[in-house]
């Protein structure tokens, strides 16, 4: 299976994308903004980072990069795209997923480990998943999931919610929303659920040294689906 | 132009004899660039003018050192050609004027120290002191500073993965902010910024050169007084985004062969940086300052030497270079401009619009720089405090323990840094919050743990014991991850200089560092001085931070502090005699605030570390955790909040009461935890090579229980720990 991972300017955790693809048995390649075209894949990935400074607003300029036409035109055609961290935000930049992500509720930067819940496995990201509830790390200052009502009820009615912050037996109440997400939004999808944006990180949970395990489950089943 | 005289000089911080001194080496009055220039690297952050001969002094070498002091950062050896390049560095008085800049700009600057040596930063630490809690400015002082720590680590993408909060009413005026960075590097491609062959092109990178931060460096060597706010202007501007870009251009250049040196401009900018390089090369450099990138109009070259703007390097290349270098500087969109190049004439020469606008020997403002011997005065050892029985009598222990765990210096520091991105790069197997912070030396089974630490109030007391304690406690939370412990680097942060007794403070916490640095083969191979921190009068409690590193070569035998299982055994490395003096039981507890520090014994200190890293080498250790602030019971109740296990306190033998057994800071101590199947062979091993050690308890259910006295659920003590500082920050 190929992967590709662009790299933006100002993203920091292309590089950690890389090693857990590699991990899980992709053929990974790193894409540099400025390309015009992206080599045949399997998957695109959108890394973390602070794509361009993350000024003017986060994931916008790097919405209007080079590169993303062929991303769009990739995601378009049924190309798997994922989206994490500042993935995530460019994604929405690009209208690819509706919705945006604000500042967290408290205002702060928060790094730490967090529980989501599956909510759709639909899908060939979660598809394979035993587990309903996964402990995946989040690192963000811009995590707090908002769209219109409007919008809302579409992705609700298209099962298009991917992940929600819940404690470890899965309740994804206020309690356990840690960033104030729009119903504790960690994570959605395009209607076609082959594009997906979410705040966690799974490739920081890839080894039992690290924060945990979860993220390998889910590394496991996207090489299996595909 | 303006005209030169001793007023102007002495508003530049210089002293009218210092000005003399200049004009007499020129032979002519400068002009006012030079006087800039002079003034910028004749300050006591440039010049060391002070601290110079008694840094000498340090201990500095060892087999493991690849380069000590003098260069951007220190390199040391973790074997199989890796190396780790270090620093730490302070950036005080900028974040007491402006927190968020003056902070992330530190972070900023310490990163850059470290990257321009051909290092990957792979982790940051950062020590800071406040002053008291109560004092109107702290919340925001606090807030803003974790904010500027985390703004510019977070975005670069560097895991900021242990550090130190303290708070103090000495610093009330001046708070402290330390920055540390490590990076990774292969020992055959360290770069350094000595200069080296003539007429070599000299090359500006990075961003554009403004007005901000000129004088910085002088700002740094003042004391405060009312009209500080003035002052806002000198404080630099980070934007952690160019020098992410920086660092990535930097190292695609250094991974070919066209650099010869390469220097940062830190403090004092363009003038430190090119004079540094050519000092180090004995060398002349010539600039034409009408060359360098400038982000604001009509600059002049008094402004363009002089400004601190960040995220900017100098570098000197092979001739015919420069196509080369200049192709990665445009890929990633930073400034590129040839801006002199290096001479014999071992002179500064500056050109501007085609006039020549200075020209210095270089030997003047290096090697010629003012040193003092300045006067200082020894501290005497306090009497010992004589506590009476009465004073003991009605105190609970589960009381003064609740009361210890809300310490502002003990209580739980989750608040600050869940703000900091501490898992980036994914490699932090120890997180912030235990003994130490370890990332893993990426692809390989080497890791390094890394941690800082001051101890003000013991350093207050008596500075030689001071100086010795923080440099054992280093070396002590090396050894509770399971690291050998390498080399540390120092932020002395100090009062001002010209007072007889901080002067004193001064050389008796090197001193002190020296000697047990010497003894512990545990050496000081880079950091920075900051003098000056008073305000109105009132300077800091004298506070050397000490940044170490230690090499685990198996990171899968790394330790942690969590307990671990029901019914293993706690024992204590090492002899509690209960010292309480200078305690934070006897500061909250018995009011007293006297009396010397804990004695520092290295013998017993290496013996005991030594002993523990040769269990832990052994498998027999399953927990460890250094005993410090607050004692034995402060320790394991620490030990039993992380894990959500309980202890069970043997009955206690031995001579001194429960209080000062419990919560005495005598040094050299751990708590480690031991397989029941495990003790006797332990007990042997400890007892033949003559370890002091107690057993203390056992892990068992959910409570901190000692018989006929305390039943503390780890509920009951978790609360007030973790809350302390989130509701503080709330209010």
């Amino acid at each position: 299976m190929k992967s590709s991972v662009i790299i933006f300017p100002g993203s920091n955790c292309d590089r950690d994308m890389d090693v857990a693809l590699k991990k899980f048995g992709f053929e990974n390649q790193m894409i540099w903004h400025n390309d015009a075209k992206i080599p045949k894949s399997d998957l695109i990935v959108l890394p973390g980072g602070f794509s361009y400074g993350d000024y003017l607003r986060c994931g916008s300029i790097a919405g209007k990069s080079r590169i993303i036409k062929s991303v769009i035109d990739f995601a378009n055609s049924g190309g798997l795209v994922l989206g994490i961290c500042n993935g995530f935000q460019i994604l929405t930049e690009t209208g690819l997923l509706p919705g945006i992500l604000q500042q967290n509720k408290y205002l702060n930067f928060i790094c730490k480990n967090v529980f989501v819940k599956i909510k759709n496995k639909e899908n060939k990201y979660f598809k394979k998943i035993k587990k309903e509830v996964l402990e995946l790390h989040i690192a963000h200052n811009e995590g707090n999931y908002f769209c219109s009502n409007d919008e809302l009820k579409s992705i609700e009615d298209n099962g298009q919610i991917a992940v929600t912050y819940c404690d470890h037996k899965g309740n994804d109440d206020e309690k356990n929303n840690p960033n104030g997400a729009l119903k504790n939004i960690a994570g959605i999808f395009n209607k076609d659920k082959n594009i997906l944006g979410m705040m966690p990180h799974p490739e920081r949970m890839i080894d039992p040294f690290l924060s945990g395990e979860d993220g390998s489950l889910f590394f496991e089943n996207l090489i299996e689906s595909l | 132009m303006v005209e030169v005289n001793e007023k102007i000089a002495i508003e530049h911080g210089l002293k009218s004899d210092e000005y003399k001194k200049i004009c007499n080496l020129l032979k002519r009055t400068p002009n006012i660039t030079e006087l800039g220039v002079f003034s910028a690297m004749w300050n006591e952050h440039c010049s060391y003018k002070s601290s110079r001969r008694h840094l000498k002094k340090l201990h500095t070498k060892g087999d493991q050192v690849i380069q000590g002091p003098g260069e951007n950062a220190g390199v040391v050896d973790i074997e199989d050609d890796d190396a780790i390049v270090f620093k730490i560095e302070s950036h005080n008085h900028p974040s007491f004027i402006e927190p968020y800049q003056g902070a992330a700009t530190g972070v900023g600057g310490i990163m850059r120290d470290v990257f321009t040596m051909g290092a990957r930063p792979i982790a940051n630490l950062n020590s800071i002191h406040f002053g008291s809690p109560d004092h109107e400015k702290t919340r925001n002082l606090l807030r803003g500073v974790v904010k500027g720590i985390g703004g510019y680590g977070n975005c670069i993408g560097v895991p900021t993965i242990a550090g130190q909060t303290c708070f103090d009413e000495s610093y009330n005026g001046n708070i402290l902010v330390n920055a540390m960075t490590l990076g990774l590097v292969n020992k055959n491609k360290i770069f350094y910024s000595k200069a080296a062959g003539i007429n070599k092109p000299v090359i500006y990178v990075g961003s554009k050169t403004g007005r901000d931060g000129i004088h910085g460096a002088s700002m740094a060597s003042a004391i405060f007084d009312d009209k500080i706010e003035e002052k806002k202007p000198t404080v630099q501007v980070g934007d952690p985004f160019t020098e992410k870009l920086l660092l990535e251009a930097c190292l695609e250049l250094m991974a070919g062969k066209s650099i010869i040196s390469i220097q940062d401009m830190g403090a004092a900018g363009l003038t430190s940086s090119s004079i540094e390089m050519a000092s180090k090369g004995d060398l002349g450099i010539e600039i034409d300052l009408t060359k360098v990138p400038c982000r604001e109009e009509n600059m002049t070259p008094y402004e363009i030497m002089l400004s601190e703007s960040q995220e900017r390097m100098l570098i000197v290349l092979e001739e015919g270079k420069e196509n080369e270098a200049k192709k990665i500087f445009d890929k990633w969109n930073l400034d590129f401009a040839v801006i002199g190049k290096t001479t014999n004439s071992k002179n500064i020469e500056l050109f501007f619009k085609n006039e020549k606008v200075a020209e210095i020997p270089i030997d003047f403002l290096a090697e010629n720089a003012p040193m003092y011997d300045r006067k200082w005065i020894k501290a005497k050892l306090p009497k010992e405090n004589n506590f009476s029985k009465e004073q003991f009598k009605s105190l609970k222990l589960g009381h003064c323990l609740k009361k210890i765990l809300i310490d502002p210096n003990i209580a739980d520091k989750e608040w600050i840094w869940d703000q900091y991105d501490h898992t980036v790069m994914g490699d932090t197997i120890q997180k912030p919050g235990g003994n130490a912070g370890v990332v893993r030396v990426h692809g390989t089974n080497k890791a390094v743990a890394a941690s800082v630490d001051s101890s003000a109030t013991y350093c207050h007391a008596h500075p030689l014991t001071g100086g010795k304690q923080v440099v054992c406690e280093s070396w002590r939370n090396m050894i509770a991850v399971g690291a050998k412990p390498i080399a540390i680097t120092n932020c002395l942060n100090f009062g001002n200089p010209e007072k007889e007794k901080n002067m004193g403070e001064f050389v008796e916490c090197v001193e002190g560092i020296t000697e047990a640095s010497k003894y512990l083969n545990y050496p000081v191979v880079s950091g920075n001085v900051s003098f000056y921190n008073e305000t109105k009068d009132k300077g800091i409690k004298p506070t050397p931070s000490i940044g170490g590193i230690g090499l685990l070569s198996d990171y899968k035998k790394m330790m942690t502090m969590e307990l671990k299982n029901e019914g293993n055994y706690l024992l204590v490395i090492g002899k509690t005699e209960g010292h309480l003096d200078q305690s934070v039981f006897a500061r909250n507890i018995l009011s007293e605030f006297n009396g010397p520090p804990p004695e520092v014994n290295l013998f017993n200190e290496k013996q005991n570390g030594m002993s523990v890293l040769n269990l832990k080498n052994k498998n027999l250790i399953e927990t460890c955790h250094d005993v410090s602030l607050g004692g034995i019971l402060t320790a394991i109740s620490k030990m039993s909040i992380k894990s959500g296990k309980g202890v069970k306190l043997f009955p206690l033998e031995g001579l001194v009461n429960k209080f000062e057994y419990f919560f005495g800071e005598d040094q050299g101590r751990y708590v480690i935890e031991i397989k029941p199947e495990n003790l006797e062979k332990v007990e042997n091993i400890l007892k033949k090579d003559s370890i002091h050690f107690d057993k203390l308890g056992l892990v068992e259910g959910d409570k901190i229980a000692l018989e006929n006295d305390i039943k503390l659920s780890i509920d009951d003590i978790k609360e007030g720990y973790k809350k302390w500082l989130k509701e503080y920050m709330v209010n």
